[in-house]
């Protein structure tokens, strides 16, 4: 049943992609409105709820002081986690994650991790002993498309809006987690040869291929996911990579205005 | 074990890398097809210190029923590290990691398989890494390509991986334990001889004329590979045709 009318579905889009549009109107690397509410979750040490388009994420922060990793004795954690809740979707169902909830946390963890956005060593409390573990929790509320890139601005919103909470465990006053660099990650999908960004879940429904680009600050790439069973060709990857540089930047200041 | 830190390590000696490669050269790679009996399709590969070992199964009846497609096949694969595989030991079973590489691995061969020819069945890909050393999932997508072409399954396209890294400021193909560890950059692809890309994952930190210059290396390693998965298939199928066949043989059957 869903495959007859994502056929159908496909048909309509294709067409509409011949003419050089999209179903709501969209320039192909236009993102849909967005919006970002910090800490709305007194609870956590930190948390932001992300709008784009009517897709919802909410991520939240909490940090507790943990053993290190033998291999890195002073160093603090960062464990980072998805949730694809049955709420968000009629797709999704109770349960441990599946791979795409999986692949999706690793994904925004390989954002906040690879771009070193948190200073890792700055979280050691006694070397070997003591460290702060982070657990970056990602909730989907709607997945109206692009939940990927929706969790990784919320992840570092989350971050930048962290206390670290020390006076709850004895260890001085609270203080501001120190932020370093701020990833975003830009969603692309390939689709009839063209390239679409921020993809709607029909859109994404249709596309065989989806490529992730996470950029940081100073327009380096810091981690990268193909996901789909298409194909992507050398140029088409080199324009997502253009353009997702592009769209970070523009993204990371509406952050920085704030 | 050698302790090493970021801070003190030199990648490169007169120019050579730590095992004496240039900085575009991909590791010794060896490949052997048709390893396993029970399997419909199997093949060995070493790359480096990586071994690993792929196992074909299908096309087959899909168990649970409930995940037949009723136009095609459904291809599932499976990335298993073997306990012993690595320094510290690892955990039996499949973890947070391996669900992803078997995620992405399954999806950088399917472009290739012609899976329409198979409706309501399934094709099963096994992957067991026996020993890693930096690029086991290139390693595995090598021998499960050349697997799914022993078990006679039809293909568009032989599908060829490697990586590009980057350490000590330099762009490195396929990159090895020591500089996956300690690098900067580790950028795995898998790719159809027409260049078309299948697989692209990417962490560390590269800036784009970097990540364009590991692109066109691994690409490079990619048909450096292709050419050895070719030669092994067509060694192995030789072979195959100038065997006499003993008349109990053609009895039994």
């Amino acid at each position: 049943m869903t495959d007859v009318i994502s056929e159908i579905r496909k048909d309509y889009l294709y067409n509409l992609l011949l003419k050089g549009e999209r179903a709501d109107g969209r320039a192909f690397d236009q993102y849909r409105e967005f919006s970002v509410q910090k800490n709305i979750i007194i609870k956590a040490e930190g948390s932001a709820l992300v709008k784009l388009g009517s897709s919802q994420v909410l991520v939240g922060v909490k940090m507790q002081p943990g053993e290190p990793f033998p291999d890195a004795p002073n160093r603090g954690v960062i464990i980072t986690n998805a949730e694809l809740v049955p709420l968000a979707s009629p797709t999704f169902e109770p349960g441990p994650p599946n791979e795409v909830g999986i692949e999706l946390a690793r994904v925004v963890d390989r954002g906040v991790r690879e771009s070193k956005a948190v200073d890792l060593e700055a979280l050691c409390i006694t070397p070997g002993k003591q460290v702060w573990i982070i657990f970056i929790d990602v909730h989907i509320l709607d997945d109206c498309g692009n939940i990927l890139d929706a969790s990784s601005i919320g992840a570092i919103a989350a971050l930048l809006a962290t206390k670290v909470p020390a006076s709850k465990f004895g260890l001085g006053d609270d203080y501001q987690l120190p932020v370093k660099d701020i990833p975003i990650a830009i969603t692309a999908i390939e689709f009839g040869d063209v390239l679409m960004f921020d993809p709607d879940s029909d859109e994404e429904s249709i596309a065989n291929t989806k490529l992730t680009v996470i950029t940081t600050a100073d327009g380096s790439i810091c981690g990268m996911q193909k996901s789909g069973t298409g194909v992507l060709k050398q140029e088409q990857i080199y324009r997502i990579i253009d353009i997702a540089c592009e769209k970070a930047r523009e993204i990371r200041e509406k952050f920085l205005e704030e | 074990m050698i302790v090493m830190d970021e801070s003190n390590i030199s990648f490169f000696k007169d120019g050579l890398r730590l095992d004496g490669r240039r900085a575009d050269e991909v590791r010794p790679i060896k490949i052997e097809v048709g390893v396993l009996a029970r399997a419909d399709g199997s093949c060995y590969v070493e790359m480096g210190g990586n071994k690993v070992i792929a196992a074909v199964y299908g096309p087959r009846e899909v168990h649970p029923r409930h995940l037949q497609e009723a136009t095609r096949a459904i291809v599932r694969y499976r990335y298993n590290m073997a306990s012993f595989s690595v320094e510290e030991r690892k955990r039996p079973g499949p973890d947070r990691r391996s669900y992803e590489l078997s995620k992405v691995s399954r999806e950088a061969l399917e472009p290739v398989i012609l899976t329409s020819y198979f409706p309501r069945s399934v094709i099963d890909v096994f992957v067991e890494v026996l020993q890693a050393d930096a690029g086991t999932r290139t390693a595995g997508i090598n021998a499960a390509s050349v697997a799914l072409a022993d078990a006679g399954i039809p293909m568009k396209s032989m599908i060829s991986s490697c990586a590009a890294g980057k350490v000590g400021d330099t762009i490195v193909l396929d990159p090895m334990k020591e500089e996956d560890n300690f690098g900067q950059a580790d950028m795995p692809i898998a790719m159809m001889p027409n260049g078309e890309i299948t697989l692209l994952q990417m962490d560390g930190r590269l800036s784009p004329d970097e990540f364009r210059q590991a692109m066109e290396m691994a690409i490079r390693g990619c048909k450096e590979i292709y050419e050895v998965q070719r030669k092994s298939l067509i060694e192995r199928y030789n072979q195959i045709e100038m065997e006499p066949i003993s008349p109990q043989e053609v009895e039994s059957q």
